[in-house]
């Protein structure tokens, strides 16, 4: 039985409708993230889980309990804010106390527990300090020593390193996969951020406008996403859609508009004259001066527009000959040159059928 | 060009400063002035306040002040902390309405209107018909003080305290509370000034026995002027002074909160 | 799918803590307020208050007398009318000395600009008695200022007139009073302007006295109104003020309103009184909001 399960849980807020009849289930032990642009309902599902929204429709159990008559102060979760949410009016030490306190633990217990807590979030000797003389950082942990402290089944993060700057939030990211293994608890973790995502998850569910587009770990759901959405969605992605025109095996032939035919490798029986779509990440593009004659399931010419230096690589816009436009991406670092073409280069780009992904529409 | 016209408008600034405090000064002056007639300085002199404090009316009249200025501003407190946490938390819309209408609406016509409420109820007239209307008009400024201190404060917090095991009333005891007392006691502060200060609805809800201090001081002028007013109202003054530096000090919204009146 | 025992829960919480205030200003203000608008359609007693409900002969007392004495005799039109012009005047008269205080106090450095606030908001918080009388001694016939004037208008061979009892004085207190209720909404609104619109404006030619009409002053106008409607509508019901200050012929719809409660102890012809007020106070304040908005609304074009 998987600990927390959602069962067609819906939530509107007037005429708009937050979460859309979503299913989800979430075991012990994991780290799952709700990933979604803003809007697309993912906080109000952790919100549901939280105790503080309660769903229109649909049922939310944890260990095969209903929580709809459960208030939020009655579930064995915990919930780090967006903004922390540090009691202003009380040093570090009573913010950590705080829940102990509201579970009746003994007092004499209570210190130790205290410290336990902070030094698992490696602030032992803060404990007199008030939230405003910490960094955002040490808010931070401070915050999760708060949620960790009475050993919670579960705890729910709402976008917790989006105050940080770049370089913490790395380090941040790190520390909370180790407590996470270390505590063993189950984090539903609710981001905008792909990356990390990508980084930190077991599991992703990926939102969007109230509805759960794909469950999969990260490299599943980067390397084959199940919708157009999910696709542009999860890092870079050339998106193609067309009429499929012939099937043979285990390859479609795609007539995408602009670009021609594109071949693509997918168990999918579609019949012939349906639409759909191929996904086609930047780095699966083999780009270069025209001069290949070997046998390529896809081969094309276009002309480079535009080019995106990053550092690392470099993303290569290309316009083809039909007029598409197409983002192809080399690595910067075997060569030492910045960049191999300049815009008004010609160029040849080819994949094999097995790089691109079958998407029906 | 434009330094010109600063200076202008400072000038300009200046007299109303002047035209604000000058009237004022001039009450507390005389209140220190060794002649009857209030116009011209002649000596300094105590005597004004020794007649103000062997005046029985007037003691008896500051006595009754204090009582209803205390009683009014303990439940408007309580009722205005109330009002301004719902109107808050839950977005009412009889609320509001009911809480600032009173503060908005001409004074007089609280007056009247529960003077004729209470004569038709049969409800003597006196010191608790005054503090119930004290009361009526004092919850609109506590809870104007209240919401903006709650508004102030972050949404989570309540929602922390919730989820670290509180229940609805340890979440406000221990966190929403704590957090929006120097409003609570700016409110209390005000209210108890506003009562103390209050003349007109004083005035149609006393009944003919029971005196204040703004209401001896009204049968006071209303006959002669004479500098033992200026003496009582200078120390009336004084307590206004302090208790409004502390209450804006505890609530910098406080300087604002006419601003939502209408 | 939730059941109802936490949103019942819930709306219990809501209305513990919402009932107390609202059952105590149902009471004691919208009842009063009910009981005093359906005192108008009835007939005064015969000692004062109100004729009973049903007479002897089983006749229900509802009628429109005091309405129609109200509309009918000219005099408390006329009282009303200068209620009206006194409450304009004071109006106008505030905004003019209001404006310059607000604009100063608004681009002053900020670690003195709440001092100057408090400034204008400690006498608003002093006895409103105590206002009334500084100025009985500031126009009182033996003070400075009066025999200044006097011994003016006798050099230039004209009799004394008296400043304390006159409309004069009845302008001045009303205009002393309700000053900081036009500074604050003023202030407010000043604050918020972006001194980078005047610099554009001289930039581009606008000379002080251009930049202040057609840029600060329209930006300006949510807060004139929203100060106009503070300053005019307690100004309307004002008794104490005329009742002290004022001459004979200084009566206005406070006094009034007062005389029938308090004296001649007419209470349907007082209620239609306080009536006319209420609802000459509450058509004020909507348009003054309705004004404002559309003033805001252009703001937010401007600021777009």
């Amino acid at each position: 039985m998987p600990l927390l399960e959602l069962r067609q849980v819906t939530r509107r807020f007037g005429d708009f409708t937050a979460v859309d009849h979503v299913d989800l289930a979430i075991d012990a032990g994991e780290f799952f993230t709700l990933l979604g642009p803003s809007g697309c309902g993912k906080t109000t599902l952790l919100r549901m889980i939280a105790g503080f929204e309660q769903p229109d429709e649909g049922q939310v159990l944890l260990d095969g309990v209903d929580l709809a008559d459960s208030p939020p102060e009655a579930r064995p979760v915990r919930t780090v804010f967006q903004s922390y949410a540090l009691f202003p009016h009380m040093s570090v030490e009573g913010n950590v106390a705080f829940p102990l306190q509201m579970a009746k633990t003994p007092a004499r217990e209570i210190p130790k527990r205290v410290a336990e807590a902070l030094e698992d979030v490696r602030l032992t000797g803060f404990g007199r300090r008030y939230p405003h003389e910490l960094s955002g950082g040490q808010r931070q942990r401070v915050a999760i020593a708060r949620a960790l402290v009475t050993h919670p089944t579960m705890l729910l993060l709402d976008e917790p390193l989006a105050a940080l700057d770049a370089k913490l939030r790395e380090e941040m990211q790190i520390e909370l996969i180790n407590l996470q293994k270390q505590a063993g608890i189950t984090f539903v973790y609710v981001t905008h951020d792909q990356t990390e995502a990508l980084a930190l998850s077991h599991r992703i569910a990926v939102m969007n406008r109230g509805n759960v587009e794909q469950v999969d770990e990260p490299s599943k759901v980067y390397r084959f996403p199940k919708s157009r959405f999910v696709a542009d969605f999860i890092g870079q992605c050339n998106l193609f859609s067309g009429t499929v025109a012939a099937r043979d095996g285990g390859i479609v032939s795609i007539a995408v508009d602009a670009l021609g035919t594109v071949r693509v490798a997918t168990p999918s029986t579609i019949a012939p004259g349906t639409r759909a779509s191929i996904a086609l990440r930047p780095e699966q593009i083999r780009i270069g001066a025209s001069q290949g004659d070997t046998a390529s399931d896809n081969r094309f010419r276009g002309t480079v527009s535009d080019l995106l230096y990053m550092g690392d690589v470099t993303v290569y816009r290309v316009r083809t000959d039909g007029g598409a436009e197409v983002e192809a991406l080399l690595a910067n670092s075997q060569t030492g040159r910045a960049k191999f073409f300049e815009p008004g280069d010609a160029v040849e780009m080819d994949w094999p059928a097995a790089a691109g992904h079958f998407i029906e529409d | 060009m434009r330094k010109r016209r600063i200076t202008l408008a400072k000038v300009a600034a200046a007299f109303g400063y002047a035209f604000l405090y000058l009237p004022l000064v001039i009450v507390v002056v005389y209140s220190f002035n060794d002649s009857r007639l209030n116009a011209e300085w002649v000596g300094f002199t105590l005597n004004w306040y020794r007649t103000l404090f062997a005046d029985d009316d007037m003691l008896v009249a500051a006595r009754n002040s204090l009582v209803i200025g205390l009683c009014a501003s303990a439940v408007s407190t309580v009722l205005g902390t109330m009002a301004g946490f719902a109107m808050h938390r839950w977005k009412t819309r009889v609320l509001p309405i009911l809480v600032l209408t009173p503060i908005a609406i001409p004074e007089i016509l609280v007056g009247v209107s529960l003077l004729i409420f209470f004569v038709l109820l049969n409800f003597t007239l006196g010191l608790v018909s005054v503090a119930i209307a004290h009361i009526a008009f004092c919850i609109g400024f506590v809870a104007i003080v209240v919401r903006a201190r709650m508004a102030g404060m972050d949404e989570s917090l309540t929602e922390a305290a919730r989820d670290c095991g509180a229940t609805p009333w340890q979440a406000f005891r221990y966190v929403t509370l704590p957090l929006i007392m120097p409003g609570v006691i700016a409110g209390a502060l005000m209210a108890f000034t506003l009562s103390i200060d209050d003349f007109v609805i004083t005035f149609f809800t006393a009944g003919a026995g029971t005196v204040t201090l703004p209401l001896q001081i009204y049968s006071m002028i209303k006959i002669a002027v004479t500098p033992e007013v200026n003496a009582v109202s200078t120390l009336l003054m004084l307590l206004t002074l302090l208790l409004i530096v502390i209450a804006s000090r505890l609530s910098p919204s406080l300087l604002r909160s006419q601003e939502s009146t209408p | 799918m939730a059941t109802g025992a936490r949103e019942a829960a819930q709306a219990r919480g809501k209305w513990l803590v919402s009932g107390p205030p609202i059952l105590y200003l149902l009471v004691f203000f919208a009842a009063p307020t009910l009981i005093m608008a359906a005192a108008s359609l009835r007939t005064p007693g015969e000692f004062g208050g109100l004729a009973p409900l049903v007479d002897e002969a089983g006749k229900l007392d509802l009628n429109f007398d005091s309405f129609a004495r109200f509309f009918t005799e000219p005099v408390y039109l006329e009282v009303f009318v200068k209620s009206v012009i006194f409450a304009t005047a004071t109006t106008v008269l505030c905004l003019l000395i209001a404006y310059p205080l607000a604009s100063v106090i608004a681009t002053s450095p900020k670690r003195v600009r709440s001092l100057l606030l408090l400034l204008v908001i400690l006498p608003f918080w002093s006895n409103f008695l105590i206002r009334i009388y500084a100025w009985m001694i500031i126009l009182g016939p033996n003070a400075a200022l009066a025999r200044g004037v006097n011994g003016m208008l006798a050099w230039f061979g004209a009799g004394p007139v008296p400043l304390l009892f006159s409309s004069f004085a009845v302008l001045v207190c009303l205009v002393y009073v309700h000053l900081p209720f036009m500074v604050l909404p003023l202030y407010a609104n000043l604050e918020k302007h972006d001194p980078a619109l005047l610099d554009a404006a001289q930039d581009l030619g606008a000379h002080a006295w251009q930049r202040f009409w057609r840029i600060t002053f329209p930006l300006s106008l949510p807060g004139v109104y929203a100060g106009a409607a503070l300053v005019f509508i307690p100004a309307l019901g004002i008794f104490a003020i005329p009742d002290l200050l004022g001459g004979p012929n200084d009566t206005l719809i406070g006094n009034l309103i007062k005389q029938q409660f308090l004296e001649t102890r007419d209470w349907p012809f007082g209620s239609v009184l306080s009536i006319v007020l209420t609802v000459a106070a509450l058509a004020l304040a909507g348009l003054a909001a309705w004004f404002g908005q559309r003033a805001t609304r252009a703001r937010a074009l401007v600021d777009a």
